[in-house]
């Protein structure tokens, strides 16, 4: 199993880089792997869908794809990508210490 | 008398109901097979009828010529399902009660689903090729066009045959190349994924046919909308990508009856038990081929591979036997690459396509994830594989589940 290094700690990634172990993340932890992705700074906005993608990983064992969010989340498609470029539901479950959602083939 | 019912006579439900008719006791059983439409479509076909390859006749067939004898045909579009009281309402006011549901409703294409792209320039310059009309409606446009941008364009996953639009993409390399004319087409695949397919290892080799057939690949764009003034399309995050001719593969969604029975996810798409193929939310109701959540392909040959799956479970729990049959995902996709060849692959959940020989090692006769004259025969003989012995639930001289025989494990990684 591969790791990475995030703020001086070694932590385990899977085969699309994203965090193993739930317990591994915390906000600290979120704010530099979003900076790894081009994010600079995480608004509330953000955070909603984040906090978001990992309740529903926690409640159905996968994260929600796009259409979910845009549904659910209360942040429409636009945004989305406005918040998250290229791949909301992607880049918001690697942020968010979860695996990439099985929906986002 | 116990009643089985199957929603659906695609391919999944006519061969369901091929196999029950066969199983079951018609003093004990009593079999009803639900559709709205005559013509049974062979839609793998559809592909290449743009290009002249097939005409409408080679693809439909009465869907009652598949259908055995002394079983209940109903021609009448579904309203919905009550699971808890185990009923289906029928649109005209029929109703229907089952002891066991077998729902076999497919996918379909929305284009609605998407902000102008069935506005006016809708089968003007804009065309889809997953149904018998844009099918055709291209091969008019084809016969006349004089060149420009062609854009084959993916809005969302999960799509129907995720190799199709590659095939589009080489057969369209092929067809221009043949009428003198490759140098005034500029075509261009454009996709959401990060690559130009779902699976790593076959992506590289689908990228390379790409760079090679001179087409150019636009990768993680989602669609957001269609400026038809402008004739571009425009993704969420404001890429565009102009064009004169757009192909499009519109979002897929599963039949409306779901989301009015309130059974599927946001795209109608029911919670299934990936192996088991039983719904995850009521025992005696079990889903086949499209209608399906899981994360397999939405193909012909994975509904084939799932039938086993299904009708020994039904068989199972009938008889107050524990379910064993599992699907594990297997699929297998003849690629047309252009030019009288075709790749194939085969591959299920935890398995990606690998090269080798199938379904034989080394005698084949076809190559797995290899370009050869004999692939692209056996995807059009497949044809008649299809119309002869699959829908009447026959046999197979291919195993349901993937196996590793004929396969090679990637040298590089060792």
């Amino acid at each position: 199993m591969a790791t990475i290094d995030l703020l001086g700690k070694q932590i385990e990634v899977d085969a699309d880089g994203n965090l193993v172990n739930l317990d591994d993340w915390n906000e600290d932890i979120a704010k530099e792997i979003a900076r790894t992705e081009g994010i600079p700074e995480l608004t509330d906005r953000h955070w909603l869908v984040i906090n978001f993608m990992r309740k529903e990983f926690i409640e159905k064992g996968d994260g929600p794809t796009v259409r979910r969010l845009t549904k659910e989340s209360g942040v429409g498609t636009k945004e989305l990508y406005a918040l998250f470029p290229k791949g909301p539901a992607k880049k918001a479950a690697r942020i968010g210490g979860i695996p990439k959602p099985k929906g986002c083939v | 008398m116990k009643k089985l019912l199957i929603l659906g006579a695609g391919t999944g439900g006519t061969m369901m109901l091929n196999k029950f008719h066969k199983a079951l006791d018609p003093m004990e059983w009593e079999i009803t097979i639900v559709d709205h439409i005559e013509t049974h479509f062979y839609q793998p076909g559809f592909l290449f009828i743009p290009f002249g390859i097939y005409k409408e006749e080679d693809v439909i067939r009465p869907k009652r010529d598949f259908f055995p004898k002394n079983v209940n045909v109903i021609m009448e579009e579904i309203d919905k399902i009550v699971p808890k009281e185990n009923k289906v309402y029928l649109k005209e006011g029929t109703e229907l009660i089952y002891d066991y549901l077998i729902i076999a409703t497919g996918s379909e294409i929305a284009p609605e689903e998407t902000e102008g792209l069935k506005g006016d320039l809708w089968y003007n310059c804009i065309f889809d090729f997953y149904t018998i009309e844009g099918a055709m409606n291209l091969a008019w446009f084809f016969e006349k066009w004089e060149g420009g941008k062609l854009v084959i364009n993916i809005t969302e996953f999960p799509i129907k045959c995720p190799v199709a639009p590659l095939e589009f993409a080489f057969l369209a390399d092929w067809y221009f190349t043949e009428k003198k004319m490759r140098d005034k087409v500029e075509i261009h695949f454009v996709t959401p994924l990060s690559s130009a397919f779902t699976k790593e290892k076959c992506a590289e080799v689908m990228a390379d046919y790409l760079t090679e057939k001179n087409i150019k690949t636009t990768v993680d764009f989602s669609t957001g909308r269609v400026d038809n003034e402008n004739k571009k399309i425009i993704s969420w995050d404001e890429m565009e990508v102009p064009f004169d001719c757009l192909v499009t593969v519109p979002t897929n969604k599963g039949n409306s009856c779901i989301e009015r029975s309130g059974m599927g996810d946001e795209l109608n798409f029911i919670p299934t038990d990936k192996y088991t193929l039983q719904s995850k939310d009521y025992e005696n109701i079990f889903v086949i081929g499209d209608a399906t959540d899981l994360p397999s392909s939405k193909a012909g040959s994975v509904v084939h591979f799932q039938s086993e799956v299904l009708f020994e479970n039904i068989m199972s729990l009938i008889n107050g036997k524990e379910m064993k049959a599992k699907f594990d995902g297997h699929a297998n996709c003849f690629i047309e690459s252009g030019f009288g060849k075709a790749l194939l692959i085969d591959f299920n959940y935890e398995t990606e396509p690998l090269k080798g020989s199938y379904p034989l090692p080394v005698i084949g006769p076809f190559k797995l994830l290899q370009e050869t004259r004999m692939n692209h025969f056996g995807k059009l003989l497949f044809k008649w594989t299809y119309w002869n012995l699959l829908l009447k639930g026959r046999e197979l001289p291919v195993s349901n589940e993937m196996t590793m025989t004929g396969k090679q494990i990637d040298e590089e990684k060792e």
